[in-house]
This record gives structure tokens, sequence and C-alpha cells, in this order.
């Protein structure tokens, strides 16, 4: 948190099409966190212009981002970041409370969504009676619930071990199936390989930018 | 903002983080808790307090005043020094007249009061020595005499026939009747006459020197009996209510000096109690411990909105991840602010209504530990409505006041350096 200014990124410029996943790779420091917060709209970058669904990102103050990532964002943490003294149901039902949906609609849609990562008859469970790969299921439903444009991962599987990585990755992609948008910062790269196209960051700025053949995850998942 | 406070959801939130850390929760409401509580105990208290001088000062008009005669001090008119100055039977009519502020005019005179024997008093084998007054029926004017039903005070009728007639007092009754006995028509000998009984009278503490043993009778019968004339032993009078006391006292002291022929200086020539002005000092002083009891329950609630505010801030730093992850998944700065300050009003309020309940508990524990104890000053405990909702509106206020720093500190942190902390 210090005040001391470092600039991360040295001018990126991509574009990302509906529908796409990407994996955005680079060591430590190459300011791959920095470029999905700005994405995020946690973070502001210092100069240059970033368009989402046609609508240009510009002049934000904490509400506007709070109201754009609410609608057109979701995100998924490494470290999950549920909220420990809500069930799973509740952590899902979130953003639907900041977009003021009413309560038993709310519900309906987080246990739909619970579902669809495979939790159903998880919802009554606080995340500490969860395992690591079953948390950040619930964070990915609860990012996917307020039915968002694009889904922003940050090390979506940094603390998960492989042979769960590889069933979250099989949630992912099946997510992204549906047309939602990924963007997942990894630095590993049978994860980048699920994927449908990399992109390489190295001191801030893109060194490859390349479209692969997708590795489906549930080849791995037996 | 009302739509907020009357939305189930944000009072789920606000419960869920509540109840997520319960010792904080409960250390924050003993804090404005106690506050309230010494408020409302220390108010009632005080309150308590100045009902019970006001009962102790029921029996007795409260600007009552006394006067009597003494000695001279100033050679005067040709009088020397020194001289034994008496008050007479038509001084009463003389103060009605020179000062008008004077609503009653008692003359009183007693024998076994200041010094000197009272009457020996006899009935059957008891027999028993108590002071005896010579009283009109306007003295229950000054002084309200309790009389047991079935009695009366000594009447106009009894003045005029000069009976021998007395009212006895509680313990006179105990010392020379029976238990069973009911004194009232019965007759005691007093200084070897017969008087009836016609009242026996409760006693007051208010009164200053009487007792529970008090035998009053006609002024006249007095006079005749003991062959004292016109003298009066001294005057119990009351002003108007909205009379000043004070004024009224230096009224009486120069009218009584210019008719008995005193110097106007002499101050030592007639005494006097002023009762008004003792009762308006003991009103200032309870007016005073109200006073002492609001500054001190406002300090003490101060102090407990002051803890919450504390606490809160801590809860918050406590909490700066889970705001985040709250702001990442859409929630405006407003509404983070607004749970905080909902958060620390609510639990000001709970902490507040738990304070009320609990002082009006432990004054009405009290209230029934001193009821039966008439001797002490301190009746029914109560603190008036308003003030109570004054306080609830002052915590409220402050509360929310204090609950700005917290809410402010929780949006201050940008989420992402919120979600980076681990």
């Amino acid at each position: 948190m210090g005040r001391s200014t470092l600039h991360v990124l040295k001018g990126i410029s991509f574009d990302v099409q509906q529908g796409e996943m990407v994996a955005i790779m680079g060591s430590s420091g190459s300011g791959k966190s920095t470029l999905l917060n700005i994405l995020g709209m946690l973070d502001v970058a210092d100069s240059g212009s970033y368009t989402l669904d046609k609508e240009p990102i510009k002049n934000l103050d904490e509400t506007k981002a709070a109201i754009y990532r609410n609608k057109f964002l979701g995100f998924v943490f490494q470290s999950f970041n549920l909220i420990s003294y809500k069930t799973a149901l509740e952590n899902v039902m979130l953003p639907l409370y900041y977009q003021k949906i009413g309560r038993k609609d709310r519900q309906e849609r987080a246990q739909k969504f619970l579902e669809k990562v495979g939790l159903g008859p998880w919802a009554t469970h606080h995340p500490n009676e969860l395992s690591g790969g079953q948390k950040q299921r619930v964070a990915i439903a609860r990012a996917l619930v307020s039915e968002p444009k694009v889904l922003l991962a940050d090390e979506p599987t940094g603390a998960l071990d492989s042979k769960t990585s590889y069933e979250l990755m099989d949630v992912l992609q099946t997510i992204n199936d549906t047309g939602i948008t990924l963007l997942i910062v990894t630095h590993e790269k049978d994860i980048a390989n699920m994927c449908k196209r990399i992109v390489h960051l190295r001191d801030g700025v893109i060194v490859e930018d390349k479209k692969i053949k997708q590795v489906r995850a549930n080849s791995y998942v037996k | 903002m009302f739509k907020i406070l009357f939305d189930r959801d944000t009072w789920q939130e606000i419960f869920g983080s509540i109840q997520k850390n319960k010792l904080r929760t409960a250390v924050t409401v003993i804090g404005v808790l106690w506050g309230i509580f010494i408020y409302i105990t220390l108010s009632g208290a005080s309150k308590g307090l100045d009902n019970g001088f006001e009962r102790q000062f029921e029996e007795v008009a409260i600007n009552s005043l006394f006067v009597w005669a003494q000695r001279t001090s100033i050679p005067y008119d040709g009088f020397r020094t020194g001289r034994n100055m008496q008050l007479k039977l038509d001084d009463q009519n003389y103060l009605m007249q020179r000062v008008p502020q004077l609503q009653y005019v008692a003359p009183r005179i007693a024998r076994g009061v200041f010094g000197g024997n009272g009457s020996s008093v006899k009935r059957g084998g008891k027999s028993g020595d108590y002071a005896v007054y010579g009283d009109f029926p306007i003295l229950v004017k000054i002084a309200a005499k309790d009389i047991f039903d079935g009695g009366r005070f000594i009447n106009q009728a009894d003045i005029d026939n000069q009976r021998k007639v007395c009212v006895i007092g509680e313990r006179t009754q105990m010392e020379l009747f029976e238990k069973s006995e009911d004194p009232i028509g019965n007759y005691v000998q007093m200084d070897d006459m017969f008087f009836q009984v016609i009242g026996v009278h409760k006693f007051s503490g208010g009164g200053g020197f009487e007792s529970d043993s008090d035998i009053f009778i006609p002024f006249t019968t007095f006079k005749k009996l003991y062959n004292t004339g016109d003298n009066v032993d001294w005057f119990a009078m009351a002003a108007y209510d909205d009379a000043d006391v004070v004024a009224v006292e230096k009224d009486i002291k120069a009218a009584l000096k210019v008719k008995h022929r005193v110097h106007p200086d002499d101050e030592r020539a007639f005494g006097s109690f002023n009762l008004g002005e003792v009762f308006n000092r003991v009103k200032g002083f309870s007016s005073g411990m109200n006073i002492l009891s609001v500054v001190v329950g406002i300090a003490t609630i101060l102090a407990g909105v002051i803890g919450i505010g504390n606490i809160l801030l801590i809860s918050v730093r406590e909490r700066t991840k889970e705001l985040g992850i709250r702001r990442a998944l859409g929630a405006t700065p407003k509404e983070v602010r607004m749970q905080i300050l909902i958060e620390s009003v609510f639990l000001t309020l709970i902490a507040g209504i738990l304070g009320i309940i609990l002082g009006a508990f432990v004054l009405a524990i009290i209230n029934i530990m001193t009821s039966d104890n008439s001797s002490l000053p301190y009746t029914n405990p109560t603190v008036p409505i308003k003030f109570i909702l004054g306080a609830l509106g002052l915590m409220v206020g402050l509360g929310t006041l204090i609950g700005l720093i917290p809410a402010q500190r929780a949006v201050s942190i940008k989420p992402i350096d919120a979600l980076k902390e681990e």
C-alpha cells in the first residue's frame, strides 16, 4: 500500500472479442494482475482508454465503478474471498443484493448457479465447511450470478491441487461455452493451455499474443 | 434512505455482521448501556431526592416563617438596652395589616418546649410530662396536623368557649391509654384540670421542634390555665405562594420594631426562622443534583458512544477485506457507508433501550427498598419520559456522528487495496 509510484504497465493494447477465453501469463511482477485490476475497474490506468461492450469506461468514481462491476463483471480470486459468516448460498446471493433484486428471486437464482457449479446440496454450508475447490466454485457461482459479460479470474487455481484445478477449469470452460468472455491470469502453462488464447506479459508489455488450440479439461478429469 | 431502513435485507446484512463477532457486539453494547444506565439511575435518584424533600415539607406551608421575641441590643426611645421583648396577641392583626403578603398568622404559646417543665399529665395510674401548646385552629393552615380518624383539631368554638379539650400525640396515647382504648372522648388530668381528648395527631417530621408527644389545647384555655394574659411565645406565619419570603421576613420585623418601640437597626430584638428560605435552599440543592445528574449522564453516554465509534473503527479494520469483497461485487461507497452507519445507530439504540430497562429496574428496586423508610428524603424515583426520549435521541444523534468516522474509513480504502490485504 505504499505511496511511491511504480509504472507497472508500459503500454498495452489488445482487444478481446465476446466469447473468448484468454489466459494472461507472465512471471510475477510482469503486470498481469494490474492489467486484470484495471479491466476489473478495481484500479485505474494513468492513461489510455478502455472500452467495454462499446461503452468507454472513463472518469470512474467509486460509485460508478461499483455499478459497472456489478453489472458487467464477475470476479474470481486466488484466495476465493468468500465472506466467512455467510453460507454458500448467501455468498452467491450477495451481488444480486447490490442489484436490489428481491430476496426470493435472489435465492432462486443463486441456487440455480450453485447447481450449475455442482454445489446444489452445499447451499447451506459455510465456507469453512467446504474444500478449496468447492470454495472456488462458490466464488465462480457468485461471479456468474449477476450474469456478467466478462469473468475475470486472478489465479483461480493458484490455491488448488492439479486435479481440483482441472475440475475447476472444466467448470470455467463450460461457462465459456455459454458465451461468457473469460480472462484468466495464471502462471501455470497447463491452465493457460485450456484457454483459447494466451497473452504473455513481461515487464509491463505484451511479448506474445497467440490463439491456441484449446485443451479440454474434462479429458483430464476422470 | 428510508427505503434502506425498512428493507428486510439491510437488516439481514446488519444482523449477519453483528452476529459474526458476538463478543465485539456485546462489549460495544455494554459501553453505551452503562452510560444510559448511569444516567437513568442518577437522574431517577435525584428526582427521588427531590420528591423526598417535597414530601418532608408537605406538612408545612412551603413559605412559612416563625418569629419570636428576644432582647434588645440598642437603647432606644428612652428604653435601656437588654430589654426583654414580649409578643402580644394584638400583634397578629397588626402584622396582617402591615404586611399584606402574609396569608396566615398563628399565635402560639407553649410550655416545656424551650427549656422549662412541661405539664404533668395524669390518667388513672399513669402519668407523664409533656410539652403543651396553646393554639388557634388557623395553625393547621401553616403546619398541617394529621389527625387520626375519629378525632379533630381545635376549632373556633373551643377558642370562644375556652373549652378544656386537647389533642394528644401518638406517644402520649401509647403512654396514657391501653391499646384497646379509644382515647377520643376520654379525659386526662393536666395540672389538676380535666381535659377531654378530641383528637390524636400523627407525628410529622417537617415541623422542626415538635414531637410525637405534644399536647395541643385551645390558646384561650392555655391563657386562663397558666395565666399568661395576651402573651404570645411566637408567631407561625405563612406568606402567599408568590411572595418573596426573605422580603416578607424583613417587613415583619420592621413592623414589629415600630410597634414595640425598638431601634430600627436592632437585629437582636426579634428572632426568626425562615422555613421558606431553607426550603428554597434545599430546592436549589436538588436542582443542582438534577443538573449534575444530567451532566454526568450525558458525559457517560458520550463516553459510551465514543466507545462504540472506537470499536466500530476496529471492526472496520478487521473487516477491510470483507468490505473490499462487497465493493468488488458492486456495493457502492454509499451502501457500505450506510451499512456501517446503521450498524452504529442500531447498536447504540439497542444498548440504550437495554440500559433504560436496566436503569428502570434498579430504580424500582431502590423504590421498594426505601418505600417504608419515611424519614429518608427519598420518594418515587422517576425519570420523565421526555428525558428518556431526549437521552435516546442524543444517543442516536451521537451514534450517527461517531459512526460517520468508521463509515468514512470503510470507504476510504480502495477495494483493490482491501483485497490485497491478507
